[in-house]
């Protein structure tokens, strides 16, 4: 009974995720991906990273490999899956969860501290939260744009899928605490479960205390 | 480049005829500048690489120190590797690629000594930032450091960017990588047994990077952008990610008994050094080499410098799960022949192409002994700028401006480690590991080691005058280690030059060289390895002297004191009044000339009391003084929440832009103890305190300078407010 960790190659948060989790006392192992999931895991992180060097659309090939149809398996079972940053990208592209991460903005690569609202603390990802609070959490990526249709957002929205919002410090949503031009300054989404979830920051980077802020530590306790 | 005709007769005398084609290419490779330090090499010399943490030093592919135990503070079981490496001319050529590659290089350099790669640092120099060929190779050499190193999950947590005239022709990338691996993993060069297989894993090989070290021997053309491209390799990030993890399989489970990756001459580079090492020479069947491209001849095989490619010896009973270990990676393997008692000689389809001793190979070539002519001294001529436009000049100048632009790009964070984050003195990285505990994740309550991390160099010192600057930059880096808390326990360096066929290239770089060799012994500093990388000379005159350190050091636990002030407490400055402007941004600026400041007579003690400070529990913030002065210094300490009022005596220019290094500012609530701890040491000034208001005013002269931290903040953003 363990929270797996996927490694694909060319993966590289998966020793920081893992890491994380043992340091909140969560059981975990990191899986490489041709191994498969245990019949009774308990969880499942998609890392981040650059699987398959990211060389066809950020996610993409990964996103096709077998053991996505085990994941897609375990969360339709109910079982927690949290996809992080190039596990964002591995979660949209395999249909967990909607939308798509793209270049951003800047068209460049960004690692910086942003501020997330937890728009809704009703899901294992933010039950640790109220909702409105703020988080400083750091992000890295090239391609974190969050893009949908107007009309698949404005569905997303009513039915309170849209789970972190890019935000100023002070919570408020602008276009200027938005890192990389984010449709609707999403950062985070769920799937149809609420059990599932994407986001493009690290909440592995801000759990332990020894290197930055603790905001993140909250939402890998989903797994709890 | 060809085989120089004094080498020829030479390699004809020794191996009683005439080399065959593949020989004199694989001679003119390794003996050339680039890979046998021909002209540096008497100069090296004079560095010292001793000390009781040292457990290899210069000579394989990367240095391997012990770092303290933490509870005895004696050297412990737990190791990091260190190795710095220079890809200049490949970086003028294709800027992308070459920058890109130089991270893929030292990444294995590091994983061939059983190492996990756990930290980059990359100092670049380009030619003047205002003018569009320099900075579209510095946006080029970014993204592909970007590129490179984020893919590869290695935290690039520091650096230095500088621009000057001189590096108009010639760029320069000098990038270093730390390493981790507890003592029982430790894998070298140095190959072990006759009969042992030598197993190729990696990148199938093709016709790329052809000539590379020859290449980067010699100055470079005006046409080398169309005529070299050849010569520089593509990088595959994913595949050097898939070989870092293939590697720490193979090494956990002790299936390597030696390793060498391939850079420089490529395979007939790796292999004959590897046997070299050993005293002991291979068999070898080029043909058997895992191939990209079809027909591929012997020569090509031997040096192609395709990349992301390791060489191992490993013992034939272990070769199959070798094998079946980069099967799993997705990585090719061949075992491409076996260590012998012999010459290394080397095959292609029956035929022998290469038959000679691997140790004269590797160690035969002659020095050169260069005329060198002394650098002059400069006379002193300054100008008379007004204060306030020569402060926003010199606050807004790209070298001193905030690099944040960069190291925004590059991900300094994977890793989990990086506790003091790039745009601070020095990064600081947690090694959790040498608490004793291992990986166990717990041990984020148990104290480790911090290792902080300083890398750069200063062509505005070194050009000015070449010694002094040398030992000014060994002195600053060790500063920015002290800063954070944390005392110097090695350091790697990377010497650059120009043509040393010059007189006074060579007389100017033998300076530098001796200036760093002096000053690192003076702070008890191990200069463990390097790189030398000479001939950076092109139509537009040669490089300054330009000598990078990289310095790492320790302290117990993770925190220090940050750079930013505080809204209260006394601010210091620590260190002697320099009265002298050389070498400085203002200088640089403004024009004109002068002396180069005077050092600390007693650097180490300077550090040591440093260190000390930092960690003293009154100590509110602290900041190295070097490039650009007192003046960019009280600059960043500025933000919106603290601001500094402060008062300097003495001339004004001096005051604020002189940039003697073995200086800091101390922020602290008890003066008194940083007095006591610089008692006799170094003289401790109190030049003002902190506010609440987020505005910097410096009374200077007759001048009052007032700036709030928005206004500051707007004027260092020069690089961004460029390329954004």
């Amino acid at each position: 009974m363990t929270v797996a960790v996927v490694r694909f190659g060319g993966s590289n948060c998966d020793r920081d995720a893992a890491r994380a989790l043992s340091y909140l006392g969560i059981e975990n192992e990191v899986v490489w991906h041709e191994d498969g999931l245990s019949e009774d895991v308990m969880g499942v992180v998609l890392p981040g990273g650059f699987s398959y060097g990211d060389y066809l659309r950020a996610g993409a090939m990964a996103a096709r490999s077998p053991i996505m149809r085990e994941v897609r398996e375990a969360a339709d079972a109910g079982v927690p899956v949290l996809g992080i940053c190039n596990g964002a990208q591995i979660g949209c592209e395999s249909g967990l969860t909607p939308g798509a991460f793209t270049t951003n903005e800047s068209a460049r690569f960004q690692c910086e501290p942003v501020h997330l609202r937890v728009e809704r603390a009703d899901t294992p990802w933010t039950a640790r939260y109220e909702a409105g609070d703020v988080l400083e959490i750091p992000i890295a990526h090239g391609e974190g744009r969050y893009e949908i249709r107007e009309d698949r957002l404005a569905e997303l929205e009513a039915d309170d899928r849209v789970l972190f919002r890019y935000c100023t410090p002070e919570g408020e949503v602008a276009p200027s605490s938005n890192p990389n031009g984010s449709r609707g300054a999403v950062a985070g989404v769920l799937g149809e479960r609420e059990t599932v979830a994407v986001l493009m920051p690290h909440p592995e980077r801000a759990t332990l205390p020894s290197v930055g802020t603790t905001d993140g530590g909250g939402i890998l306790r989903g797994f709890a | 480049m060809s085989l120089a005709d004094s080498d020829r007769e030479l390699i004809t005398t020794e191996l009683g005829r005439e080399p065959t084609a593949a020989e004199a290419a694989l001679f003119e490779n390794l003996w050339s500048e680039h890979c046998a330090y021909r002209s540096s090499r008497p100069l090296l010399g004079a560095f010292d690489s001793e000390g009781e943490q040292v457990v290899i030093g210069p000579g394989d592919d990367a240095a391997v120190v012990a770092l303290p135990d933490p509870e005895t503070g004696e050297p412990g079981e737990t190791y990091v590797t260190l190795g710095i490496e220079s890809h200049n001319h490949p970086s003028y050529v294709d800027p992308f690629d070459g920058a890109a590659t130089g991270v893929g290089g030292i990444v294995r350099d590091t994983l061939s000594m059983g190492a996990y790669p756990i930290a980059l640092t990359d100092s670049l120099y380009f030619g003047p930032f205002a003018e569009d060929h320099p900075k579209y190779l510095f946006e080029g050499v970014v993204e592909g450091i970007s590129h490179y190193g984020n893919a590869i999950g290695v935290p690039t947590v520091g650096g230095s960017v500088d621009f000057h005239p001189d590096y108009e022709g010639n760029p320069l990338v000098n990038v270093a990588c730390v390493g981790l691996l507890p003592a029982d993993r430790l894998v070298t060069a140095v190959a072990q047994k006759p009969g042992n297989k030598l197993v190729l894993v990696g990148n199938a090989t093709g016709r790329d990077g052809l000539g590379g070290a020859s290449f980067a021997s010699e100055d470079l053309a005006e046409d080398a952008e169309t005529e070299d491209r050849p010569a520089v390799q593509v990088g595959d990030p994913y595949a050097e990610k898939l070989l870092i993890e293939a590697n720490e399989v193979l090494v956990e489970e002790g299936l390597i008994e030696s390793a060498r990756d391939l850079g420089a001459a490529g395979l007939g580079g790796a292999s004959s050094e590897l046997v070299a090492k050993g005293g002991l020479g291979a068999e070898i069947e080029l043909e058997a080499v895992h191939q990209r491209e079809p027909e591929m001849n012997a020569l090509e095989i031997l040096l192609a410098e395709s990349q992301e490619r390791m060489c191992y010896e490993v013992a034939p009973e272990n070769v199959e799960r070798v094998e079946a270990v980069a099967a799993r990676f997705d990585l090719g393997a061949s075992v491409i022949g076996e260590v012998t008692e012999g010459n290394y000689r080397c095959t292609f389809e029956g035929e022998t192409v290469v038959d000679v001793d691997a140790e004269f190979l590797g160690d035969g070539a002659p020095m050169n002994d260069l005329p060198a002519e002394e650098p002059a001294v400069p006379d002193t001529e300054l100008p008379d700028p007004d204060l306030e436009e020569s402060f926003e000049a010199v606050v807004s100048s790209p070298n001193t401006a905030s690099k944040e632009w960069v190291y925004r790009q590059y991900d300094h964070e994977v890793g989990v480690r990086t506790s003091v984050k790039p745009g601070d003195d020095a990064a600081v990285v947690a090694i959790r590991e040498a608490a004793g505990l291992g990986d166990d994740a717990l041990s984020e309550d148990a104290e480790g080691i911090g290792l902080a991390i300083s890398a750069g160099g200063a062509p505005n010192w070194t050009a000015s005058d070449p010694e002094a600057g040398a030992r000014a930059i060994a002195v600053e880096n060790a500063t920015n280690l002290a800063a954070k808390g944390a005392r110097p326990l090695a350091a790697v360096d990377c010497l650059n030059g120009g043509n040393p066929e010059k007189p006074d290239v060579y007389g100017g770089f033998s300076a530098a060289v001796s200036g760093l060799a002096e000053a690192c012994a003076d702070l008890s500093v191990p200069v463990v390895g390097g790189n030398v990388s000479l001939y950076n000379d092109s139509a537009t005159g040669p490089i300054p002297p330009t000598p990078t350190l990289a310095m790492v050091g320790t302290k117990r636990g993770y925190e220090a004191p940050p750079l930013s002030a505080s809204p209260e407490g006394d601010l210091l400055l620590v260190g002697d009044r320099p009265d002298r402007l050389g070498g400085s941004e203002y200088l640089a600026r403004f024009g004109g000339s002068d002396r180069f400041p005077a050092l600390p007579d007693d650097p180490a003690g300077f550090v040591d009391s440093l260190a000390a400070v930092a960690d003293h529990p009154a100590t509110l913030a602290t900041h190295d003084v070097s490039h650009g002065g007192l003046a960019v210094s009280l600059a960043e300490m500025v933000t919106d929440e603290a601001g500094l009022e402060v008062s300097l005596s003495g001339d004004p220019a001096a005051a604020l832009f002189a940039e003697g290094a073995g200086r800091v500012l101390v922020q602290t609530t008890d003066p008194d103890a940083v007095r006591e701890a610089f008692a006799g040491i170094a003289p401790v000034a109190r030049i003002g305190e902190g506010t609440d208001d987020g505005v910097l005013r410096v009374d200077v002269g007759e001048t009052d300078l007032t700036y709030d931290a928005a206004g500051i903040r707007e004027r260092r953003s020069t690089i961004a407010a460029e390329l954004e």
